[in-house]
């Protein structure tokens, strides 16, 4: 995969592969997001954690450029992402129209439209990347399916090849897991393992405390601010635990030590709603 | 010759006829494959509207004597942009937007024509077409624009099904989207401008949703289902045009009775989705 990532010349080596400078968002007068300042660096798996309403799928937003910041910056290499297309963010997938005449192949092709540009088609080494998208995500067997017809967490690794066929370096999911087996999981996190390996950053989204904790480099977590960004064992204090959940953690008395339990809901979050 | 074939040529000896029939399946090819996109997007109310408040600009193009459909392209592009304006904005809901520039459009080419002499005459040809009063100018004209709109729905082709499929895809790849979504107005605009002669204002929208509805059910991808689209207006069309000639219908109405009555069929015997196949799914499965 490494030698299938072309970057572009104006990339700041030096520089973070993702800077969140005082990122503030306000959505009708509430505020969304409270000035939040963080770095990830290529090749990093990071969580973002926080009970519904957070702000998580806002942020994602943001670093994605779909949504404007209302004061702050984001950098993606060291530059505003204008204009960037290094960055795929894969949103929750009930967002998009199932129902619509799209093969899967074609569906990881609008990937790379704009690598392909304008009044163009895709040539065959376009198809070939698609291809391989699909096979690095197991699902070559599937790309003539339309994409309706596939489960759930096919849909998901669908989309994740949309995101390789990208060629992104920085990668956003946001929900990937909810509502999928654990076989389904295990596949998108030894991807994402695999992609972290050839340096992409992944920035994720999840209500799974457990999953964060266990399986990635650094925790975000979030509720309207940054209360805490570090590795898991840092960030998974009582206190900060307390701060982001309010009433809803227990503790556990547990051979070597107290295990922390929060209840996150597990219902969509408010804020995807607004789209 | 067999009488079948006579029966089949028959009407076209006549040159109205002919260029009916040249009007007709040009319609029969432009609208539903910009109707594809109009029903993947859900702008079938918008579609809708825009005919109607194309009115006022065939009226008033009429009584300052320029061509009608210059008049008609005009007034549908301003209001196409002005739609898509409103739309952005929060504070007022799309549909009712739309629904007040709608209606109050569709009121001023009603009133403007009411004042003129042959109004009966001219509001039933603007509301359901005169396909059989197409000049050969008129023809050439249709043609024009329908190449331009094939053209743009070609060259685009992977931008429009982004922004269809998946706009916040879209909007991180950095696509123009505002362009996109204006442009996919301002060809809204035009179409309804060819299809004025064949099928009126009042049935402008059947040519653009029901053959691409129609084609839904049956493909399963977007290329497919402009094809089958365009096959589907084209066959409604030519059966419309002789039910018009034989029955003595209106031209338009014939048209978009069958394409109706083709949705129908397919809507029940379609292979994958259609009522029948996933009534018998249930009863094996």
């Amino acid at each position: 995969m490494a030698q299938l990532i072309t970057r572009p010349p104006s990339h700041d080596r030096e520089a973070p592969a993702l800077s969140m400078e005082a990122v503030h968002f306000e959505y009708d007068g509430t505020v969304v997001l409270r000035s939040v300042t963080a770095e990830i660096q290529a090749g990093e798996l990071v969580a973002i954690v926080g009970p519904n309403g957070a702000g998580k799928t806002t942020l994602l937003k943001i670093v994605a450029g779909v949504l404007k910041p209302d004061q702050g910056s984001v950098r993606v290499f060291g530059h505003r992402p204008g204009g960037h297309v290094c960055i795929a963010y894969v949103p929750q997938r009930s967002q998009v129209d199932l129902s619509f005449p799209v093969t899967v192949a074609e569906v990881v092709m609008m990937g790379r439209i704009r690598k392909i540009g304008p009044f163009r088609w895709p040539s065959k080494a376009d198809w070939t990347f698609v291809r391989q998208a699909l096979q690095r995500v197991g699902m070559s067997e599937f790309a003539e399916r339309q994409i309706g017809e596939l489960s759930g967490g096919q849909q998901q690794r669908v989309f994740l090849a949309q995101a390789l066929a990208q060629e992104a370096e920085i990668i956003l999911l946001d929900e990937p897991f909810t509502g999928l087996d654990i076989s389904s999981q295990e596949a998108i996190l030894s991807m994402l393992q695999e992609l972290k390996a050839s340096s992409v950053a992944i920035l994720v989204s999840t209500h799974d405390l457990s999953l964060a904790n266990q399986r990635f480099d650094r925790v975000m977590l979030l509720n309207r601010r940054l209360i805490a960004f570090g590795v898991p064992a840092e960030v998974f204090i009582r206190p900060n635990l307390l701060e982001a959940y309010g009433g809803h953690v227990h503790d556990l008395p547990e051979a070597g030590g107290t295990m922390v339990l929060a209840e996150p809901c597990c219902g969509d979050d408010a804020e995807a709603e607004r789209g | 010759m067999a009488e079948w074939m006579q029966w089949l040529v028959e009407p076209f000896r006549y040159e109205f006829m002919l260029r009916g029939l040249w009007a007709s399946l040009i319609v029969g090819v432009v609208c539903p494959v910009l109707g594809t996109y109009v029903v993947l997007r859900g702008m079938a109310f918008l579609g809708d509207a825009l005919a109607h408040i194309i009115l006022p600009g065939v009226v008033i193009a009429f009584m300052i004597g320029w061509p009608l459909p210059v008049g008609a392209l005009i007034i549908g592009v301003v209001a196409a942009l002005s739609i898509g304006a409103i739309g952005r904005r929060a504070d007022i809901k799309e549909d009712a937007a739309i629904g007040v520039v709608f209606a109050g459009a569709f009121a001023l080419g009603v009133a403007l024509i009411s004042v003129q002499r042959s109004y009966a005459v001219d509001l039933a040809h603007i509301l359901f077409g005169n396909l059989l009063g197409v000049s050969t100018a008129d023809i050439r004209l249709m043609l024009g624009l329908g190449a331009i709109v094939m053209l743009a729905i070609f060259a685009f082709y992977k931008e429009f099904l982004v922004l269809s499929f998946d706009p916040v895809l879209a909007a991180t790849l950095r696509l123009p989207v505002a362009f996109l979504q204006n442009m996919l107005l301002v060809l809204l605009a035009i179409v309804i401008v060819i299809s004025l002669q064949a099928v009126g204002v009042a049935l402008v929208l059947a040519m653009l949703v029901t053959p691409a509805s129609a084609a839904l059910l049956l493909a399963r991808r977007l290329p497919v289902m402009m094809l089958l689209s365009a096959g589907i207006g084209v066959f409604s069309a030519l059966v419309g045009l002789y039910l018009s000639y034989y029955a003595d219908i209106v031209s338009g109405s014939a048209i978009v009775l069958v394409a109706t009555l083709f949705f129908g069929v397919v809507f029940l015997f379609a292979p994958r989705k259609g009522i029948l196949s996933s009534l018998l799914r249930r009863n094996l499965g």
